[in-house]
């Protein structure tokens, strides 16, 4: 008769037993599951860069606070245009090498924005390059460390062609030094800049799950939640580079407050640059296009909020004047 | 069929606009005051002994002036109240002489109390110590060492990085920004403070319950070598940017974390020899619980590192079956093993309930197991395996309520004890976060609460409540417990209870501080408002936090201190002439 009590081998062994057996019920069965998922046609392999930069994010632990993951509620709707599939992560997560395993690039804990699309969000690499080297230049509340050590201090004549600087004057260089990205930095730029979650051409395979009741998602056309709307897509979309404030940021991003294409009467031009995306000046970065992230509306609410915000005061847009741009850039293209 | 119906019943209620009245919030918040309650308890106990002690105090004065008196006398002036007394004794009626001796020359002198210490209570020293062999209570000191540094570096890392939140741009080095440091921290804490202190405890356990020495100490040596030779280059490598892939606590790299693994296959090989030759039939049910922790960190090592099937999402399966299991199966049980040896023990009484304990045994096990994946409720891993963790989390209810009760009841008719004492308060602090960590965990894991509080700093407040209220907390119940009684030194009572209430302070002041902000955090990505607002407002809880840590950082300079006094080499003690006269006295 089987006594446990007094039994230390079979009170060890079934200890064993049954934890092993529900290991592999639980976790074992269901990873080998996991492992069978295919990539999604037409998604892309990460380059040999990218996969470098891959490394760099997870030896500099940047997965203890971005999470790669768009959970499927509503909250996380700010973070891709889809809910995330096991798919999605084929190419990202295999083996590194012999010394480490899969990267754990999904995350717990979102101190910082979650990144699985933050390629299509901020696709700019002056600012990846700039927020790398002291985020607080870009971003003035944030709390995220400056990576300095992915930078090099340089003479300015003794720059090679393809070598990335970072503004000297808000950097604080003095004499003719810069700042130059190192390997690692441009590495790690390409990697970020690869995080574009898949977009399905049709409908989206998965949907959120809505957070609030469907009668307060309707009545949200008021004209005072239009401003605030603008503001927080204003904040979304632009403000990384323009910042709250609207004054830019010296050297890399160009002020709106003020700004003579923001207050021109015929906002042709404004609403062009944020459909098409601009790069014309030399001593700025480049502002990417948005008109594919953007509804006509959605960008209404952001040229009404620019234009009427950090003492701007030009007229509000027509809605119409937006389309038909749109159209006609459509139509050239 | 059945787990579709049940999603939609769950996911359709998900609405941010009753969230204070959800059945996880509402509970999570009882068991706060439950935390406080307790906090207030201990402390009304302590302040009414000491009222009662000023009190004392003001007689005990009157009778050191008397007893000074008494010493200072001299030959003749004994003399003369000697016969004084004898004639007071022989009642002899010279109406003027009484008059002029007062009564309490008349009277007997009564025991005389020296109150050493004019703030605190004293509490009752440690029992009569306890004769073990060199070899064992070496190898415990040396376990319990490591422990200790381990502890002050790894919270010195904590510290800081709670700090790098308030001021992020403290350094700029490479091997001391956040995301390096962040690993080093909660790897410290666990595989260098929590487990060296378990296993070190552990050899006292195993050796006294099977009532025999332990197997080989030299394994015993050996294994500690090697875990701390784990603990010290993982953290390098960590530091150097050396990673294995961002998983929680599986961050060493697996040649790293392979010389953690066999100190603890050769741990368990030298427990299981000692209690397979132990000198009593019965195996103490401590002794279920340490081995089975054993054996299953051994397993979950081996399926947390082997390679076959941790590509894709395979990864993260793994990750939550891993750092749950990891916190659950080894922190968990070994410590529950522990607690049922030591908190009899310093209670001097049995255990409540002997099948409650193998009734917690058996569903911690199997509970425990099954709940890894709530770490990844909403992510894209399978709705059956989320369903199966949220549902087997509710059942984590079992063992820890039969382990509360059991506790609870053990020390039940003993509640005077923990004023009197300096190891009660750790071990009821300890059994009380238990109960509430346990069940707070639960229903974090359900999916509003979950909806609310995953990604915020509400995940760290909960690891800090169990890691530090339960495992940390009874860590040093069961070192102060023991040490005093194998080394015959014990350490200053006020600076026991200075550990004490820092320890306790600083953790709840950690702990509200990132509940609340944690909530307000997940309101404000409910919302949908611009996520840099939710850094903004976290901007007050994250300072203190900090000085919730500090506090906490500083019990722990405290405890080593008190660490080093009970394991110094006694020198020979010569006893002042005060002492010695007051020995007389009693």
């Amino acid at each position: 008769m089987l006594n446990l009590h007094k039994d230390h081998r079979n009170l060890v062994l079934i200890a064993f037993g049954v934890f092993v057996a529900l290991s592999i019920g639980v976790a074992i069965v269901p990873a080998y599951q996991m492992q069978e998922y295919e990539p999604i046609p037409g998604q892309q392999d990460l380059s040999v860069s990218e996969r470098k930069g891959l490394s760099i994010y997870i030896a500099e632990g940047c997965v203890g606070c971005h999470t790669q993951q768009v959970r499927n509620i509503e909250m996380d709707a700010v973070w891709g245009e889809r809910p995330s599939l096991a798919s999605d992560y084929y190419y990202s997560k295999q083996r590194m090498d012999i010394w480490r395993q899969s990267p754990s690039i999904l995350g717990s804990e979102r101190t910082g924005p979650d990144l699985t699309d933050i390629g299509n969000r901020q696709p700019s690499d002056q600012w990846h390059m700039l927020h790398l080297y002291n985020p607080r230049l870009v971003v003035e509340a944030s709390i995220m460390p400056s990576y300095t050590w992915l930078f090099r201090k340089t003479d300015t004549t003794a720059l090679k062609a393809n070598d990335i600087t970072l503004p000297r004057d808000i950097t604080g260089m003095e004499g003719s030094d810069v700042l130059v990205a190192t390997e690692n930095a441009m590495n790690l730029v390409a990697y970020l800049k690869s995080l574009q979650q898949f977009s399905f051409e049709n409908a989206s395979p998965t949907d959120f799950i809505p957070a609030l009741p469907k009668k307060d998602r309707n009545n949200g056309t008021t004209t005072t939640s239009t401003n605030s709307i603008g503001a927080s897509l204003y904040q979304n979309n632009c403000a990384a580079c323009h910042q709250t404030t609207g004054r830019g940021v010296k050297g890399a991003f160009p002020p709106l407050a003020g700004s003579l294409i923001v207050n021109d009467k015929n906002p042709e031009m404004l609403i062009k640059i944020i459909l098409m995306g601009y790069d014309a000046r030399q001593e700025y970065g480049m502002m990417p296009a948005l008109g594919d992230n953007l509804t006509d509306e959605e960008i209404k609410a952001i040229i009404d909020h620019e234009r009427s915000s950090w003492g701007n005061s030009a007229s509000k847009v027509p809605i119409e004047s937006i389309t038909r741009l749109r159209d006609s850039i459509s139509n050239v293209q | 069929m059945h787990i579709n119906l049940l999603l939609i019943v769950q996911t359709s209620k998900v609405t941010s606009e009753n969230w204070l009245s959800s059945p996880g919030v509402v509970g999570t918040i009882v068991l706060i005051f439950i935390v406080l309650f307790l906090g207030i308890f201990i402390f009304v106990k302590r302040l009414n002994r000491y009222v009662d002690l000023l009190e004392d105090n003001t007689k005990n004065l009157a009778e050191d002036e008397f007893e000074r008196r008494l010493v200072n006398l001299d030959k003749e002036e004994v003399d003369h109240i000697l016969e004084i007394r004898q004639r007071g004794f022989k009642e002899l009626n010279r109406e003027e002489e009484m008059k002029n001796t007062s009564s309490k020359h008349g009277g007997f002198i009564k025991k005389i109390i020296d109150p050493k210490n004019p703030l605190f209570d004293e509490k009752t020293r440690s029992t009569a110590q306890i004769k073990i062999s060199e070899e064992l209570k070496e190898i415990i000191i040396w376990y319990l060492g490591a422990a200790v540094f381990w502890l002050v570096f790894g919270t010195l890392v904590g510290q800081y990085l709670g700090m790098k939140f308030v001021w992020p741009e403290m350094d700029s080095s490479s091997w001391l920004s956040f995301g390096r440091l962040r690993p080093v921290h909660t790897n410290t804490v666990f595989w260098g403070w929590a487990s060296l202190a378990m296993v070190g405890l552990g050899h006292y356990v195993i050796s006294r319950t099977s009532n025999r020495e332990i197997y080989s100490y030299n394994k015993s040596k050996i294994a500690f070598w090697l875990m701390n030779a784990s603990v010290f280059i993982g953290n390098l490598f960590l530091m150097g940017g050396i990673n294995n892939g961002g998983g929680e606590y599986r961050e060493y790299i697996w040649p790293v974390m392979a010389l953690f693994a066999i100190g603890i296959i050769i741990t368990f090989f030298n427990f299981y020899k000692t209690v397979a030759t132990r000198k009593i039939s019965e195996i103490y049910i401590s002794n279920w619980f340490i081995l089975a922790s054993l054996v299953w960190t051994i397993v979950l090592t081996v399926i947390g590192y082997f390679p076959d099937y941790q590509d894709g999402l395979g990864e993260t399966v793994i990750q939550g079956y891993y750092m749950h299991q990891g916190v659950g199966m080894w922190f968990m049980t070994f410590t529950l093993g522990l607690v049922y040896y030591f908190l009899p023990s310093a209670l001097n009484k049995p255990i409540y309930s002997y099948s409650l304990g193998v009734l917690a045994f058996w569903t911690q096990m199997l509970f425990y197991t099954l709940i890894g994946t709530h770490h990844f409720v909403f992510s894209p891993l399978p709705w059956w395996l989320q369903t199966v963790a949220i549902v087997f989390s509710a059942g984590m209810f079992i063992p820890v309520f039969a382990g509360t009760t059991n506790f609870l009841m053990t020390m039940r008719g003993s509640w005077n004890h923990i004023s009197k004492s300096y190891v009660l308060p750790f071990f009821l602090v300890g059994v009380v976060f238990y109960f509430v960590g346990s069940v707070q965990g639960s229903f974090q894991a359900f999916r509003f609460t979950n909806y609310l509080w995953h990604f915020t700093d509400f995940n760290v407040a909960h690891s800090h409540m169990t890691m530090y209220g339960i495992i940390t907390f009874l860590m040093w119940a069961c070192i102060y417990a023991l040490l005093p009684k194998i080394t015959g030194n014990e350490p200053p009572q006020n600076l026991v209870g200075g550990h004490f209430w820092l320890a306790f302070i600083g953790l709840i002041a950690y702990m509200v501080s990132l509940m609340v902000g944690g909530t307000l955090k997940g309101l404000s990505w409910i919302e949908g408002n611009p996520f840099i607002e939710s850094v903004i407002l976290m901007e007050n809880y994250w300072v203190w936090r900090a000085v919730g840590g500090s506090l906490m950082f500083i019990s722990h300079i405290i405890f080593a201190y008190n660490f080093y006094l009970m394991v110094r080499k006694k020198k020979n003690v010569t006893l002042s002439r005060k002492q010695t006269l007051q020995s007389q006295l009693n």
